[in-house]
């Protein structure tokens, strides 16, 4: 049992089995249906789900249809018989719309931006024919944080998935970061009294400095070292990376 | 001569004529003519109406961003944008030299932008009033049109273009807006089997080239009556120059002369640029006038760009495009020429030069090298700054920045090759107003003599509107007599009147 359903756990000794798309997805015991699919080599999108995390279910990427109803594939337990189904013309509309959503929530400049073909909203955005914002932009004004050191903080770019809020506090045991505010006005905040990262004990080699899916948390001084087509979903597009973004490691 | 024509004293009586938008430049301006009865020219100017923000919204953002954001000012030139930003960042971050790697792929890529950018500007933009006429059958004056009479210049035209284009994805990473060049070095250097690649083709590029040269040699000394008055004034001119007073388009140091070719300074190093220029802001539109300091605003403009460059310089280090510029400066029997249409014949002596330099490029090793990066130590202090100077296709392009401990950019100030040329090109569009418009009916073709003008000049127009925030908007309300009602200034403090 994975009580947590923080690893994905594959077990030789698998028999039983939901369907996803008509495809028959074996799973073990303790798995949700979004590890027990990747595991497959089954890709869902999501933006706030990270293997080596408790499930959030907070971005609605992996929304799925599990017996005709929608439910977070990182949050439904596998169960023997289920049908899911993800790869519909409706649930995509449905994620195109999300993303497209998050897009002008933020300042999302892809072309000067250093996560530019390593980010998982850019790459979600090509995955689902994102062609246009399609909203208006909110254009909100969140000013840069350089205060660290090592570390720059793009607020601009920022989702709020919480891994670096989860990071932080479950790994580094340090709480750096959190959310604040209400609907539209929530927002990342640093946990110091100045609300500056350079006044906390952040580190750049925290796990916090490494999970930001979008180009929130950067290293500093490091630009566009690796060319473009270089880069993590250059080659391949995101749906075909099953694994996830931890996995296999940005091309920094 | 400089206001001549720039203002009249009584536009409220005068008929305007507008050519709006300009057509065949990169970006958009117009051109206002005022006339009177008997359509006499009274008043001409270019305004350039596009309004961006480059210089502002860089403020704030961290400077590793620079190169690949400021090249967005251009889709035409980007190379240059983005190189002479991480030059004037090699500069901040105290790094003195290149690897040897690094420093060929940068200028391999801007060789490679040099190439299309002129060959983009003379085949497709310019060659159709040059080989049909300026008052030609309009529907005919472009580069289909082109196609159709003279189907093998518009074919090298197109393939010199995409080779150029080529150069840049393979040194890039893309054919625009790439990310090749970073502060300290590049991200990459050429694969043996892109070096293959390109090679391939460079003896046919130099060749090429090398007939486009001849074209519009022969062009120009055909019609000495039109090529050698069209447009033409005398100016001071500048550019930089290699040590040794080579034509080089990727390093150097400033060298201006003045109209008669005497030189007023040399070897200057463009960190001290501000103390050289100083740039004039005229109500009427949103491109600055630069002006060199010692001389004057009045008598300080001048011209930059191929005509600048290839007389300015002593020498170009490859032997075809040598022998193009001996044969140049030649027909000026001693005299710099001020022909505006002579910028064609300089940007093709160009262009041949930067075919010879790929093709030169190409076939050094360290082409293919793997030692990219080098570091430096950063200017002590809480601001570090530094000044990147580059030869563009346009002219002489400055990009100045200042950078804050915490890595971010608190000031940006880029001098872009069109805005040096900003009173050049009025003065150009008022010459020629001056000779074919006046006391005539006004026709599409003598109006295509304006754009003719401006367009030898290459101008590109949105990247010489990237400022915000530092030209104030002044606004004057004339009645019938010519009497000011109200004037009031809008700039960063808001909307004034004057006490």
């Amino acid at each position: 049992m994975n009580p947590d359903m923080t690893e994905p756990v594959s077990s030789p000794l698998v028999s039983s089995t939901f369907t996803l798309d008509g495809d028959e997805i074996p799973y073990a015991p303790g798995q949700t249906v979004i590890q027990a699919a990747l595991a497959a080599g089954k890709y869902i999108p999501h933006l706030c789900y990270h293997p080596e995390f408790k499930p959030h279910g907070s971005c609605k990427l992996c929304t799925v249809k599990v017996n005709g109803r929608p439910a977070s594939s990182c949050t439904t337990a596998a169960q023997d018989g289920l049908n899911v189904e993800s790869e519909t013309p409706d649930i995509k509309d449905k994620r195109r719309t999300l993303v497209q959503m998050l897009l002008v929530e933020g300042n999302h400049f892809c072309p000067s931006c250093e996560k530019s073909g390593n980010c998982m909203l850019q790459g979600l955005a090509y995955d689902l024919g994102v062609m246009s914002p399609h909203f208006p932009q909110i254009f909100p004004t969140r000013p840069v944080d350089a205060s660290h050191p090592d570390t720059l903080l793009d607020f601009n770019r920022c989702i709020l998935c919480e891994l670096c809020v989860r990071a932080s506090s479950e790994v580094d045991h340090k709480g750096v970061f959190a959310l604040s505010g209400r609907g539209i006005t929530k927002h990342l905040i640093v946990n110091s009294e100045s609300g500056r990262l350079g006044d906390t004990d952040f580190a750049a080699t925290d796990k916090a400095a490494e999970v930001c899916p979008v180009g929130v948390i950067l290293k500093k001084r490091v630009g566009f070292a690796v060319p473009i087509g270089e880069r993590k979903y250059d080659p391949v597009p995101i749906s075909v990376q099953t694994v996830s973004h931890t996995h296999k490691k940005e091309t920094v | 001569m400089t206001y001549e024509l720039e203002t009249a004293i009584h536009p409220e009586k005068l008929r305007r004529v507008a050519i709006d938008p300009v057509s065949r430049v990169e970006g958009h301006g117009k051109v206002t003519i005022l006339l009177d009865d008997k359509n006499q020219v009274h008043q001409v100017r270019l305004h350039i109406v596009e309004f961006r923000g480059f210089e502002r919204f860089i403020q704030g953002r961290p400077y590793w961003e620079v190169p690949v954001m400021v090249q967005r000012l251009c889709g035409i030139c980007p190379v240059s944008h983005h190189l002479a930003a991480s030059k004037a960042l090699d500069v901040m971050l105290g790094i003195k030299h290149l690897t040897p790697t690094a420093e060929k792929n940068r200028k391999l890529m801007h060789y490679g932008q040099m190439l299309q950018s002129h060959a983009l500007h003379f085949f497709h933009l310019s060659s159709p009033d040059l080989l049909f006429g300026f008052d030609s059958e309009v529907a005919k004056r472009n580069i289909v049109g082109v196609a159709a009479a003279h189907p093998d210049i518009a074919k090298k035209g197109v393939l010199l273009r995409k080779y150029g284009q080529e150069v840049i994805r393979h040194t890039a990473g893309k054919r625009i807006h790439g990310t090749g060049a970073i502060p300290g070095g590049v991200n990459k250097s050429l694969s043996s089997a892109e070096r293959a690649t390109l090679l391939k083709d460079a003896y046919q590029m130099v060749s090429w080239a090398h007939d486009a040269v001849q074209i519009i040699k022969q062009l120009y000394t055909a019609t000495p009556e039109l090529y050698d008055v069209f447009g033409t004034f005398r100016s001071n001119y500048m550019s930089i120059v290699a040590p040794d007073g080579g034509l080089d388009f990727y390093h150097g140091a400033l060298r201006a002369r003045d109209a008669d070719g005497k030189v007023i300074f040399d070897q200057i190093d463009y960190q001290g640029y501000n103390d050289l220029i100083e740039e004039e802001v005229r109500p009427w539109s949103y491109m600055k006038f630069p002006f060199l300091k010692q001389l004057g605003r009045e008598n300080g403009w001048y011209k930059v760009g191929p005509l600048a460059r290839v007389q300015n310089c002593d020498h170009i280090p490859t032997p075809l495009a040598e022998a193009e510029r001996k044969e140049f400066v030649a027909y000026g029997k001693g005299q710099p020429i001020h022909a505006t249409l002579a910028y064609h014949w300089a940007r093709m002596i160009e262009m041949l030069f930067s075919a010879e330099m790929i093709k030169e490029l190409l076939h050094d090793d360290d082409i293919e090298g793997s030692d990219l990066m080098t570091t430096g130590t950063r200017q002590p202090g809480v601001e570090a700054e530094g000044v990147g100077v580059i030869e563009a296709p346009r002219g002489t392009l400055f990009h100045h920045y200042r950078v804050g401990e915490d890595d971010l950019v608190t000031m940006a100030n880029l001098i872009v090759s069109t805005t040096n040329n900003n009173q050049a090109m009025n003065t150009a569009v008022r010459e020629v107003a001056k000779k074919y418009l006046n006391g005539k009916e006004i026709t599409e073709g003598l109006l295509n003599h304006i754009e003719v003008a401006i367009r030898a000049y290459d101008p590109c127009l949105s990247c010489a509107t990237h400022a915000l925030g530092q030209m104030p908007l002044e606004i004057a309300i004339v009645d019938a007599e010519g009497t000011v009602i109200d004037e009031a200034t809008r700039d960063h403090r808001g909307l004034t009147r004057p006490q």
